[in-house]
């Protein structure tokens, strides 16, 4: 099979000359076009480290990362990143920050009103379409990150890295964005690679889980198919026994084989 | 009929005695509140400045030595500010075209130190090259008086006017400079990786990332050089002479008339605000945190 997006032997080490530590080894991943990918781990589990290499933002000291069979060397908008804080620019409006990306790679292809349409479009599908002429300072937490994923999506990325999206916001915020997110996926079927430490999280929007196991020298420990069909609803998966069954799987992953290695004092 | 309407109780004598509050307050009532909220802004200085003028008092009735009066101040106060536009050829020139001419030396050093400095600036803080040799440079110049130029200005340009703008210069170069870099040094890694995802190029970054992440430190350090400026001025011309107010104290002294140089003193302090007040309007249109 020849994998969309592939990971092949990922291995990095920071500090080479110093004090080399091994951070990841021997990591293995094929992700097929469409597919939504979690990764999870505990904290300085090397997820991060990761989806920075697949970003092109980091380079591995051993194998590489393939997208479409090319060698991925540097960050680029065909693999938008979804950022933990959103990192929007304060100097620009809502809109500006996705019209910055929109222009940016649609400049030579697409006019002027089109890209004008675009940047509207997208933010409408976050649901931002209101506070378009706002500074990142005016709007809350959660609408931040809406605009930094409508800054990704505008950019039609290959594949959307994101990196614990929504670990900053409070539960209530995180599901009503979760539930936007799954939302936006079933009509774009984007092929996404997602960070994130929460469980519950991980199982209602992946069609795989990878489980990563703790650093240093992390490498994924297990990788888990959530055979759930989509147009999920968080409600209704509330009882489900596939649902569950998922959910203690990771669970058992995170907590029976490979407790935080700080765990044992507490 | 003992029932009382539900809505309607401010109606009665009795919650108006027991809550005030509820009773919308009037025109009248609203003042005197504002009025009290802002009353220790007023006086409180007020307070101070009568202490202050006590002092001063107690000290040119007392102890002489030269020390005009406030009456006598305010009179020259009054004299000079009545006709600060005049102007009977270079010696004899209102207080007006004093500061004028002040103002347009900072103006003119104060410019070329940010032509100069923002750029170098961003040069220090953008290349650690260009920082680890210029840095020990700016560290033992910095802390220089901007004064102890004047002589090699005077040198140089064998002219005053130029060698006062060349103080100032000096003056306003380091803080340009040094908040510039740091400014640059304290742009957060995530704008980087923005703009490596969107793979801007040289212009697209400087212009979209590096300028207006920039834009608050270089506004503090022009801020800062401003200030500055402002108060090496008047001792260079003190040393420099011709028109400036500056030179109006020096001139003054010679001429002992002490009241000029207090009114002199307050005119210096008034134009130091008003400067530093234009300063933090630029501030607060151009500066993004600041919104």
């Amino acid at each position: 099979m020849s994998a969309y997006l592939s990971i092949e032997g990922v291995g990095i080490t920071f500090n080479p000359r110093k004090s080399p530590t091994p951070a990841l080894v021997g990591v293995d991943l094929k992700i097929a076009k469409g597919e939504f990918v979690s990764i999870i781990g505990h904290s300085g589990c090397g997820k991060s480290t990761l989806l920075n290499i697949v970003a092109g933002l980091l380079k591995p000291t051993l194998g590489g990362v393939f997208l479409e069979r090319q060698l991925v060397d540097a960050p680029g908008p065909d693999r938008a990143v979804v950022f933990q804080n959103h990192s929007l620019l304060p100097w620009l409006t809502v809109y500006d920050n996705v019209r910055l990306a929109v222009n940016k790679v649609f400049g030579k292809t697409r006019g002027e009103a089109e890209r004008h349409e675009w940047t509207l479009h997208n933010l409408n599908l976050v649901g931002m379409s209101h506070a378009i002429a706002k500074y990142p300072s005016e709007v809350s937490g959660g609408m931040k990150q809406r605009v930094g994923i409508a800054r990704a999506l505008a950019m039609e990325p290959k594949v959307l890295l994101m990196d614990e999206p929504f670990g900053a916001l409070d539960a209530l915020n995180r599901a009503r964005l979760q539930d936007a997110l799954m939302g936006i996926q079933t009509t774009l079927r984007n092929t996404v690679i997602m960070i994130t430490h929460d469980v519950d999280e991980a199982v209602l929007l992946s069609d795989r889980i990878v489980m990563m196991t703790n650093g240093p020298a992390a490498t994924i420990g297990e990788v888990l198919d959530i055979p759930l069909d989509r147009a999920r609803k968080r409600l209704d998966l509330a009882d489900d026994t596939t649902y569950a069954h998922c959910r203690g799987e990771v669970l058992r992953f995170l907590y029976a084989r490979h407790r935080p290695a700080d765990a044992d004092a507490a | 009929m003992t029932s009382v309407p539900v809505d309607e109780p401010t109606n009665t004598s009795m919650s108006q005695t027991e809550s005030p509050i509820a009773i919308a307050p009037s025109a009248a009532s609203r003042l005197r509140e504002r009025l009290f909220q802002v009353l220790p802004d007023i006086v409180l200085p007020v307070i101070t400045l009568l202490v202050v003028l006590l002092v001063w008092h107690l000290i040119a009735t007392n102890l002489g030595g030269g020390i005009p009066g406030i009456g006598e101040t305010w009179e020259r106060g009054v004299e000079l500010l009545s006709d600060p536009f005049h102007s009977n050829g270079p010696n004899d020139m209102g207080i007006f075209w004093q500061v004028l001419y002040s103002l347009g030396r900072v103006m003119a050093g104060f410019t070329l130190a940010a032509l100069v400095g923002v750029p170098v600036g961003f040069l220090m803080g953008s290349s650690a090259i260009f920082r680890k040799g210029w840095a020990p440079l700016i560290q033992i110049l910095r802390p220089v008086s901007p004064l102890a130029w004047l002589p090699i200005g005077l040198l140089l340009f064998r002219a005053v006017d130029p060698s006062a703008i060349f103080v100032i210069f000096i003056t306003s170069i380091w803080p340009i400079i040094l908040n510039t870099s740091a400014g640059v040094v304290a742009i957060p890694n995530d704008y980087r990786n923005v703009a490596a995802v969107l793979r801007l190029n040289r212009i697209e970054m400087v212009r979209h990332i590096l300028l207006p992440a920039t834009l608050p430190h270089v506004l503090t350090g022009m801020r800062l050089s401003l200030g500055i400026a402002w108060m090496v001025i008047v001792a260079a011309e003190m040393l420099t002479g011709g028109i400036g107010i500056g030179f109006f104290v020096w001139d003054e002294w010679n001429n002992l008339n002490v009241s000029s140089i207090i009114v002199a003193i307050i005119i210096i302090g008034v134009v130091g605000i008003i400067l530093d007040l234009g300063m933090n309007m630029i501030q607060r249109r151009f500066d993004h945190s600041q919104r």
